[in-house]
């Protein structure tokens, strides 16, 4: 059994330590919004944020992890669909499919929490996260709304 | 095998709709019954509306990211005179289709077709409710119908200024006779058709509440982890199950088909331990020493065979080119591609000796439904397919052969739901692949560089062979001819050429071929718009005005490569260390055409700094998804073009994840600039025709950067440093 710190509330999990968090999430804590892609950290759809910093769910064990590390995911990035991201991403339609954009959000929320005003060099280095439908042209206007630039 | 099956079924589910004849509103149960049936409110079977003025249209086709649903419901609200801010939508399942004599036709999503195989008749379905509802308010009122006018989903009676919304006269419309003929408006009187509303379906995808069927979860669900043999024709020859069954989880291990073990447990990261823990020999069967060298040597065999299926024909090709000033040739190849959707392939199924239920993402839930009743055991009327979104479908899930897997792992556990989710590296190894071709261009200049003669020979792989051989015409698949028909939606050819011949040598290795978005039509754009660049080269003549020259009869397909001239500046030069290429194409009933701006590093690095992209599709439904359509077409055609090949070894594929397989991030990905040009008379079809072009632009492009020709892709391959 180990304590996490999920979305701003301790939830026990009752899975082997070597349990990657991505399936810990799904499965133990019921939260299915952050996406199975790769399990090799490779396609960014498992991203959530682990003290502010993204990372991706699939390959961080749950055992490395402990209760003081706060873990964040697409479902506690607000509570009402409101985060500046999720904002803009409503607003410029950004998703097609969407299985990506739980990854992308997350990726998207910590970098603007970096650099408020990203160059698209910043944009490059920060959004590694692969998207099947092609919606890089709306990622890229999305995070420049948010950030007002 | 179990595929036959299900395609049988599907071609019977096919018949069966042609036989209901070209024009019936498809109102087949009395609505006093279909009202009795459950408390759903609707008027018929598009259509429903609740006494709180909430629609809700019904869609039969699949939402997969390309829009179909947002567009779908706007032609329905449309002709329905609805209030587009109370619309929201509803799958029917496929079960409820078949009970109900196919009252939403076809399910089946893909091709570009859910708008343009279905306007007309959803169109129909939203009008006729209109009419019924205001039928409905008349009656009511004892006024004469044509009395009354609907707008945004409110009757007025003009003369009185009466008024009503459909909320409360939605029962009575039910209960009135269909009407027999329904007029469409215009679309220059569209309101909500053929504007850029917001889709339908954003909200829950930002907020981590969007179900896909990766993220089912039903009371004491079970969860399974799957390999099937990894050399396609190889069988299980045996696995140890007892190495696995005490580990954490872990409830049973199943052989599922003659080639595929499932492990099922408690959780999918349970399953997938265990799975990859369990000792598992393979029969690697008759096709364990084929290699990607072994095939590429089949299909170049075909480049000069005596047989050959015709496509196009004109004229003499081989006496124009042999009596031609100058002959120029070369040889194209294209390499087998992963769908690689971001949500790997999964169903979810419930198997009870009374009934079987699926929950899963389909791009067609009728051929769903056949693989569960063929897998099931139970009749048709036992069984039912419950669709959810896709995490991409790309053509990979128009295939069933995961639900059929589902549903015979669930028959192993009656009456517990169990979930299969397949793991990246069992999608990247289990695909139904874009078929691996070649072709070898032969042409004819005369000396004023006119193209007098061409010969396109294509060799390799039919979809159809593999995926439908029924459809097979005389032996002869139509598709490997998209883009180079003499006529038709499919592509007619874009050139007049006096003398022309294209012509395809079938050969099919083992490795099964797929519809993968785009179809035949990428390939064959890259062959022939490279090649015409190619001969505009040899001929001395701008590759424009060459094209230009035999696209007289063609307008429509020039149209487009105008337009992106003009949008990318050609003939006005390029900035320093750039070059431009262009490319057109016709197919999925939509005329289209990129251009790109490169350049190439001195150590070989490609950077696309501009790509300009032109569509006609005739009608647009929602102008902001078409555009989003072609900015996301451009990243898979041009992720294909420069990172994708699956490549075969002892039988199998080597590639096992986005490691790699990489797709294109966001940093190799300029802006799209897409330009629509819709004639508004014809209705083509948005989601793939794009990709076609992105290649073969960007080609032409490197060629004019670089002088280096690069014929056979994926671009990683090609060695384009200086020297």
């Amino acid at each position: 059994m180990a304590s996490l710190n999920v979305n701003g509330r301790v939830v026990e999990i009752d899975a082997h330590p070597d349990t990657p968090l991505l399936w810990a999430l799904r499965e133990q804590a019921g939260l299915t919004g952050t996406k199975y892609g790769c399990g090799i950290a490779q396609c960014g759809a498992c991203t959530v944020h682990i003290d502010g910093e993204p990372v991706r769910a699939c390959s961080v064990t749950l055992g490395s992890l402990n209760a003081n590390q706060k873990v964040v995911t697409i479902e506690g990035l607000s509570p009402d669909v409101s985060h500046p991201i999720q904002k803009a991403w409503l607003q410029l339609d950004v998703p097609q499919c969407g299985y990506c954009q739980s990854g992308m959000i997350m990726a998207a929320a910590a970098l603007l929490a970096k650099k408020p005003k990203p160059t698209d060099a910043d944009i490059d280095e920060a959004m590694t996260n692969i998207c099947r439908c092609g919606t890089y042209n709306r990622v890229r206007a999305g995070i420049k709304l948010a950030a007002g630039i | 095998m179990a595929d036959n099956a299900v395609l049988s079924r599907r071609s019977l589910l096919k018949g069966s709709a042609a036989a209901v004849g070209a024009f019936t509103l498809g109102f087949s149960i009395p609505f006093t019954e279909a009202q009795a049936q459950g408390a759903t409110p609707e008027v018929n079977a598009w259509v429903v509306i609740h006494p709180d003025d909430r629609i809700v249209v019904r869609i039969a086709r699949s939402e997969m990211g390309q829009g179909t649903l947002t567009g779908l419901a706007q032609l329905v609200a449309e002709e329905l005179e609805a209030d587009w801010s109370k619309v929201s939508w509803e799958y029917p399942t496929p079960g409820e289709n078949l009970r109900r004599n196919r009252v939403w036709r076809n399910f089946a999503t893909g091709g570009s077709r859910g708008i343009r195989d279905s306007h007309q008749y959803v169109r129909e379905g939203g009008a006729a409710a209109r009419i019924m509802l205001v039928q409905a308010a008349a009656k009511e009122w004892g006024v004469p119908e044509g009395e009354c006018r609907a707008a945004k989903s409110v009757i007025t009676h003009t003369p009185t200024g009466r008024t009503v919304t459909y909320g409360k006269v939605a029962a009575a419309a039910a209960k009135l006779d269909v009407p027999k003929e329904v007029k469409l408006k215009p679309a220059s009187e569209w309101t909500i058709a053929g504007k850029s509303v917001k889709r339908l379906d954003t909200v829950d995808k930002l907020n981590g509440k969007q179900v896909y069927g990766a993220d089912i979860r039903l009371p004491g669900m079970l969860n399974a982890a799957i390999k099937a043999c990894p050399v396609f024709g190889g069988t299980l020859a045996s696995f140890d199950a007892a190495k696995v069954t005490g580990m954490p989880g872990v409830k049973k291990v199943v052989q599922v088909d003659r080639r595929t073990v499932a492990v099922i447990a408690d959780h999918w990261w349970q399953a997938k331990t265990a799975l990859d823990a369990l000792p598992i020999t393979w029969d690697n069967g008759p096709h364990a020493s084929v290699s990607s060298e072994t095939i590429a040597a089949t299909l170049r065999e075909g480049l000069d065979a005596e047989q050959a299926f015709e496509g196009n024909k004109a004229g003499d090709a081989k006496g124009a080119i042999a009596s031609a000033a100058k002959r120029v040739e070369a040889t194209y190849s294209y390499p087998f591609q992963n769908h690689a959707c971001m949500e790997p392939m999964n169903a979810t199924a419930l198997w009870t000796p009374e009934k079987c239920e699926v929950w899963c993402p389909t791009q067609n839930g009728e051929s769903a439904l056949a693989a569960a009743i063929e897998a099931s055991g139970h009749p048709a009327a036992k069984c039912d397919v419950y669709k959810v979104h896709l995490g991409g479908g790309f053509g990979r899930r128009g295939r069933s052969d995961y639900v059929t897997q589902a549903v015979l792992i669930a028959k192993q556990m009656p009456g517990a739901p169990v979930k299969l989710l397949w793991s990246r590296e069992e999608d990247m190894l289990q695909g139904t692949y874009h078929p691996i071709t070649m072709a070898r261009l032969v042409g004819g200049l005369d000396k004023d560089g006119n193209l007098t003669g061409l010969h396109m020979r294509i060799s390799g792989q039919s979809i159809l062979s593999g995926v439908n051989p029924q459809g097979l015409q005389n032996g002869r698949d139509p598709f490997v001819f998209q883009g180079l028909n003499p006529g038709g939606q499919e592509g007619p050819f874009g050139y007049g050429i006096p003398n022309l011949l294209i012509d395809h040598a079938m050969r099919n290795p083992h490795v099964p071929p797929g519809f993968w978005r785009g179809v035949n039509l990428n390939q064959n754009a890259i062959y022939v718009e490279c090649f015409m660049d190619e001969l505009a080269h040899a001929a001395g003549v701008d590759p424009l005005e060459f094209r230009r020259r035999m696209m007289k009869n063609t307008p429509r397909h020039l149209a487009v490569l105008e337009a992106v001239a003009k949008g990318i500046g050609w003939g006005s030069p390029s900035a320093p260390g750039t070059a431009k290429g262009l490319a057109q194409i016709m197919g999925f009933g939509s005329y289209v055409a990129a251009a790109a701006e490169v350049s190439v590093s001195n150590a070989g690095e490609i950077k696309v700094h501009r790509i300009v992209a032109a569509t006609n599709p005739g009608h647009v439904v929602n102008p902001d998804q078409v555009a989003a359509q072609v900015e996301g077409s451009f990243v898979y055609g041009l992720s294909a073009a420069f990172h994708q090949e699956c490549t075969v070894k002892n039988g199998r594929i080597v590639e096992e994840n986005f490691d790699t397989y990489p797709a294109m991030r966001i940093n190799e990905m300029p802006k799209v600039e897409s330009i629509l040009v819709p004639s508004g008379d014809f209705w083509g079809g948005v989601g793939e025709p794009t990709i076609a072009v992105a290649a073969p632009a960007v080609l032409n492009a490197i060629f004019a950067a670089t002088g280096k020709r690069v014929r056979s892709l994926p671009l990683k391959n090609a060695d384009l440093r200086r020297a």
